[in-house]
């Protein structure tokens, strides 16, 4: 049995699987070792990749040449566009996914990718020597060694489950915690805390009366995930539905709250406001009649359905009653209770921008350890974990996204810089620019990045640039062609705006709002032919550039001058108790933090225009 | 590089002999110094906002009997330790002072630097920073109110409220644009669209006040157009002789008259381009020539001097027609001036009906002889009642900095994208995009988001000594 490697990746789910592809795909010699083989890249939750902010990550991950993207196409029940009637940074593409075939398409791809190696067993502890990362201990009493250890645990650090009263140790239901890590990690100087977060209960698909329910179909035309053009749009796809909780449900959940381990106390950690448990929201808003329940299929052919929406730790008896309350719901079998479960997790704030931990080299952590929640949000630090160990242990630059481009780069600033109170979910609304951190251009955003240092294949860095050659002549094309009032104006009185009266160039028209290309397509031969031959993404893009282009030009400047304190490098070995003219919350949390530039230091919560005054002061500015 | 560890001082009175001068010192040697040089109580030991009498000795040599004022930090204007001293306002005294302090380890301070360390403790927000500037150039009593008013953080207390409005909403769109698959409420635009227009209407004003602040600080851009021997000179001249009269009052404080700013009843009053004036060749058949033009609009009171006796009825209402077409501008007004009146106005100042003829049904004449001083004052009066009711009663937060002027003209360019893409239904993304923008340009007032060159640009304004 081989005992080295160049990186060894704990824990196999989305962040340890994007982690072991992209270190493994760079070349590194890589181990994942995780608790049991038969659950790599579980979908712990609900049985879906993407949605809001979500999506876009999911496309990033796929343009710096991750797996999700593809997986989640190749597993997809269901496919939607989400925000449609919102303009472009709003976009998100969402996918339901058959919970088995994305764990075994998963596995499939990381047993195809070279440099990968698995172990499975339960990580106890590190090996480490004068402050840096030399392996890892396992509970069977193996040492591996290796030059980087990248820590994705989930919620399974002293996992602690709740229904009701009872609770248990756990990782995930019917899966057993890993102890022994946090102990590790708190005597070599980490601070640890507690989160929590929970899940709703399965049920039976054939026990549901789906008439009393209303329909949700995919898109007509879905699209998909993946630039790569191996993966397909789906033909068939499954429907969800959606029903309501109604006040009967909401008195039978409040019955139980005097045994709830939420109200009662049991559980210490932290949980999102954002996902709340049914019972929290019936508690803060208690003037709501009802809630929306989204019930998910999870998967092509079983019968399980997961209720999202109805996450709760109340006793399994009260879940019954309530559940059977809900609409459509009135024969319901529960195959499995929802639960909270509570775990460990390290402030993000003791992390590089790397992901490698302040504390010891060569030690990197991803995911729900950095108090994140979500599959994406995830997977896309395992992303940046498994690219950034490869780096160093090679010797070369890291790489960091910046705000300005990637919602990734937003994720991870906003982690180490303001590290969260609460499991940190990503909405566009933490993005300054999410006009330019759009779905559809992650990868002219990002590919050229990835394949940079080695990631990105040159097949994607090629259909970029084929993509952008392509955008660009559609343009002039565009801007040079022009349409008459006689084939025109029929179809722009229709669209309720206003008539032409002389030639007027095509990028004109499609600038005004209420144009849109595929409909002035339809009804003006001129533009069809224009198109005809154009990839539709290739279109998309360009509809988007020709009507938001204000609004795009003037993010960017935005961004630009942002740039400018990103520019003014701190050191980060700079003691910022020597500052007394600064506030005593921004020293310590200065200090604490050490930010690498002004910019960041500005982001700082407790750190105020003013403290950034006084560093620029001292900075000789 | 500036350090807290370093004690700085200097006069903070105007240079020049007056009945006193103040040295201030401030850092964390102040109390030290001053007690070296200092024969009387122990200051160190003594409260702070306390004074305290004695002499500033030079090796046992007295050099003037002094006032003691103590502030210890943070309760101070720095936020530092810091002391005043007060002594007679002789020049040889006041520097003999502070070259004892340079001596026992105090540094010159440099431009700005007393604010400026006020500001970096925390003291003052940007915009207060700037208007102590604003104070130390202040020459008149209005523009000393402004800048009064806008350091205690009226102006910045209207911006903050204004922003938390803004935040408000911002977030309403933002919970719909994020959680817009949820079952959500969405923003209501009609509301969104109310709130909005307040904002802009109190943006606006904001805005338009900044003609009426940059006017106190400024002065009150005046031009006095007319023919050739109208009388032009005399006029300013006698209006000079009303300032100096006014001052004069105040033993002491008269001070040679800048010929072409004056004073009147706490209102600076700047004619434009008065030594033009004095030779101008502009008559009024050519009133169409080009800098004249640019007198009027420049001035904020077009001072029209007729010679009452030689020009014709026609000439008059012809020339009060164009220019009054071409200040369609409501805060510009119009005064027509009929001098030389010499001897014509009786006792009791009638105007004979022949002269009034030629007026008729023009609004505001004055009727004067510059020569004979004869209702100028009357004038001067009626300068400064206009100015009072137009322009400083306008508004009670005013914008008198072109900074600020600048941002919220930004703010309110982006809050009427925010109006337009609400009327033509343009989404929440875009919608929210200019809400932070105004968001941003706001936070600049405020000192929010500052650059290094916005700080560089406000603390190399300030005079020795603040």
């Amino acid at each position: 049995m081989e005992k080295e490697y160049d990186v060894i990746v704990v824990g196999g789910g989305h962040a340890g699987c994007e982690a072991t592809a992209a270190a493994a795909n760079m070349g590194s010699k890589t181990l994942l070792i995780t608790m049991n083989m038969g659950t790599i890249a579980q979908m712990s939750c609900n049985p879906a990749m993407g949605g809001v902010a979500k999506g876009q990550i999911v496309r990033e991950i796929d343009a710096m040449g991750g797996y999700s993207g593809i997986v989640t196409d190749k597993t997809a029940i269901q496919f939607r566009m989400l925000n449609l009637s919102k303009g472009p940074a709003m976009w998100s593409p969402r996918a339901q996914s058959d919970r088995w075939l994305f764990a075994q398409e998963w596995r499939i791809m990381l047993e195809q990718t070279p440099n990968v190696e698995f172990w499975q067993d339960m990580v106890t502890g590190l090996i480490t020597e004068k402050g840096a990362v030399k392996g890892v201990k396992t509970s069977l009493g193996i040492e591996f060694k290796s030059k980087a250890v990248v820590l994705t645990n989930g919620t399974f650090l002293n996992g602690l489950i709740h229904i009701g009263e009872k609770n248990f140790g756990g990782g995930r239901a019917a899966e057993r915690h890993a102890t022994g890590i946090t102990e590790e990690l708190v005597k070599l100087g980490f601070e640890a805390g507690r989160m929590k977060t929970g899940t709703p209960p399965r049920v039976d698909g054939r026990s549901l009366d789906y008439s009393k329910m209303e329909e949700q179909k995919g898109d007509e035309h879905p699209s998909k995930f993946s630039y790569h053009p191996t993966t397909k749009p789906l033909i068939n796809q499954k429907s969800c539905y959606i029903t309501y909780t109604n006040e009967t449900v909401h008195n039978t959940l409040r019955e139980g709250f005097d045994r709830s381990p939420m109200f009662s106390g049991a559980i210490e950690g932290t949980g999102p406001r954002y996902c709340p448990s049914i019972e929290d929201k019936i508690e803060r808003f208690s003037e709501r009649d009802r809630h929306q329940l989204f019930v998910e299929p999870e998967g092509w052919n079983t019968v399980e359905i997961y209720v999202n929406g109805f996450s709760t730790s109340l006793p399994l008896e009260v879940q019954e009653k309530a559940i059977k309350q809900v609409a459509g719901f009135e024969n319901a079998k529960i195959f499995r209770p929802g639960y909270a479960i509570e775990y460990d997790y390290f402030p993000p704030t003791q992390l590089k921008h790397t992901l490698e931990t302040k504390l010891v080299d060569g030690l990197y952590f991803a995911g729900q350890i950095n108090g994140t929640t979500g599959y994406e949000e995830a997977a896309c630090q395992g992303l940046m974990a498994g690219i950034n160990a490869h780096l160093k242990i090679n010797g070369k630059d890291a790489l960091i996204l910046k705000r300005d481009e990637a919602y990734i780069g937003v994720l991870i600033d906003d982690l180490i810089t303001k590290g969260t109170k609460e499991p940190y979910r990503m909405f566009t609304s933490r993005a300054e620019y999410r006009i330019l951190l759009r779905q559809d251009n992650a990868d002219v955003r990002l590919t050229p990045l990835s394949h940079k240092i080695g990631l990105a294949t040159d097949v994607q860095l090629r259909l970029v640039e084929q993509k952008q050659k392509s955008l660009k002549a559609l343009m002039k094309k565009l801007d040079n062609s022009s349409v008459t009032p006689d084939e025109t104006n029929t179809y722009l009185s229709e669209s309720g705006t206003a008539n032409i009266k002389q030639k007027v160039k095509i990028s004109n028209i499609l600038s005004r709002p209420q144009v849109n290309i595929k409909s002035f397509a339809q009804a003006v031969p001129t533009i069809s032919s224009l198109i005809t031959n154009e990839d539709p993404t290739v279109i998309e893009q360009a509809e988007i550039l020709i009507k938001y282009q204000g609004y795009i030009d003037r993010e960017k400047e935005m961004a630009e001058k942002m740039t400018r304190l990103e520019e003014v490098k701190l050191n980060e070995e700079m003691d910022y108790f020597q500052f007394k003219s600064l506030s005593s919350e921004a020293r310590e949390k200065l200090n604490s933090i050490k930010p690498r530039t002004l910019g960041q230091a500005s982001r700082i919560s407790g750190v105020s225009p003013s403290d950034i005054s006084v560093l620029m002061i001292h900075l000789g500015r | 590089m500036y350090t807290t560890q370093e004690t700085i001082c200097a006069l903070a009175t105007p240079s020049g002999s007056g009945a006193i001068g103040i040295i201030r010192l401030s850092g964390p040697k102040a109390y030290e110094i001053a007690n070296t040089i200092f024969h009387g109580k122990d200051l160190t030991k003594q409260a702070t906002h306390t004074i305290h009498f004695g002499t500033v000795r030079d090796d046992n040599k007295i050099i003037d009997e002094v006032l003691v004022s103590l502030f210890k930090g943070p309760n101070s204007y720095t936020g530092e330790d810091s002391v005043e001293i007060s002594c007679h306002g002789s020049s040889f005294i006041l520097g003999k002072v502070i070259a004892l302090c340079l001596k026992n380890g105090a540094r010159f301070a440099k431009a700005g630097e007393f604010t400026q360390r006020a500001f970096v403790n925390g003291k003052l927000d940007l915009a207060q920073a700037e208007a102590v500037a604003d104070l130390i150039a202040s020459e008149s009593e209005s523009a000393h109110e402004l800048a009064m008013n806008q350091m205690r953080g009226g102006f910045s207390d209207k911006i903050k409220t204004l922003r938390d409005e803004l935040i408000h909403f911002a977030s309403l769109i933002e919970l719909e644009l994020d959680f817009g698959e949820e079952d959500v409420e969405f923003a209501d635009r009609d509301d969104l669209k109310e709130l909005v227009d307040r904002l802009t209407v109190v943006l606006y004003n904001l805005i338009q006040s900044f003609s009426a602040g940059n006017v106190l600080k400024n002065g009150v851009p005046i031009a006095i157009v007319g023919e050739p021997n109208v009388g032009k000179s005399t006029l300013l001249n006698a209006i000079l002789n009303e300032e100096r009269a006014i001052v004069s009052d105040i033993a002491g404080t008269t001070r040679d008259a800048i010929e072409d700013e004056v004073n009147l009843g706490g209102i600076i009053f700047r004619f434009i381009d008065t030594a033009g004036l004095r030779e101008t060749t502009d008559v009024v058949e050519n009133i169409g020539i080009t800098k004249t033009y640019q007198k009027v609009d420049q001035a904020t009171v077009i001072l029209y001097l007729v010679d009452a006796k030689k020009s014709t009825k026609e000439e008059i209402q012809k020339t009060v027609a164009t220019i009054q077409a071409r200040i369609v501008d409501t805060n510009k007004r119009l005064i027509v001036v009929a001098n030389k009146l010499e001897n014509e106005l009786n006792d009791k100042k009638e105007v004979p009906t022949a002269i009034l003829d030629k007026f008729e049904g023009l609004d505001e004449v004055h009727y004067l002889s510059a020569l004979q001083k004869t209702n100028v004052e009357e004038l001067c009066a009626h300068l400064v009642e206009l100015v009072k009711s137009n322009i400083v009663s306008n508004s009670d937060v005013t914008v008198s900095n072109y900074r600020h002027y600048e941002a919220l003209s930004k703010a309110y360019e982006a809050l009427m994208k925010v109006t337009e893409g609400l009327a033509v239904n343009i989404t929440g993304d875009f919608l929210a995009m200019d809400i932070r923008q105004s968001l941003h340009y706001l936070g600049e007032i405020t000192g929010e988001i500052t650059t290094d060159d916005l700080l560089g640009n406000i603390f190399s304004k300030f005079c020795i000594g603040k």
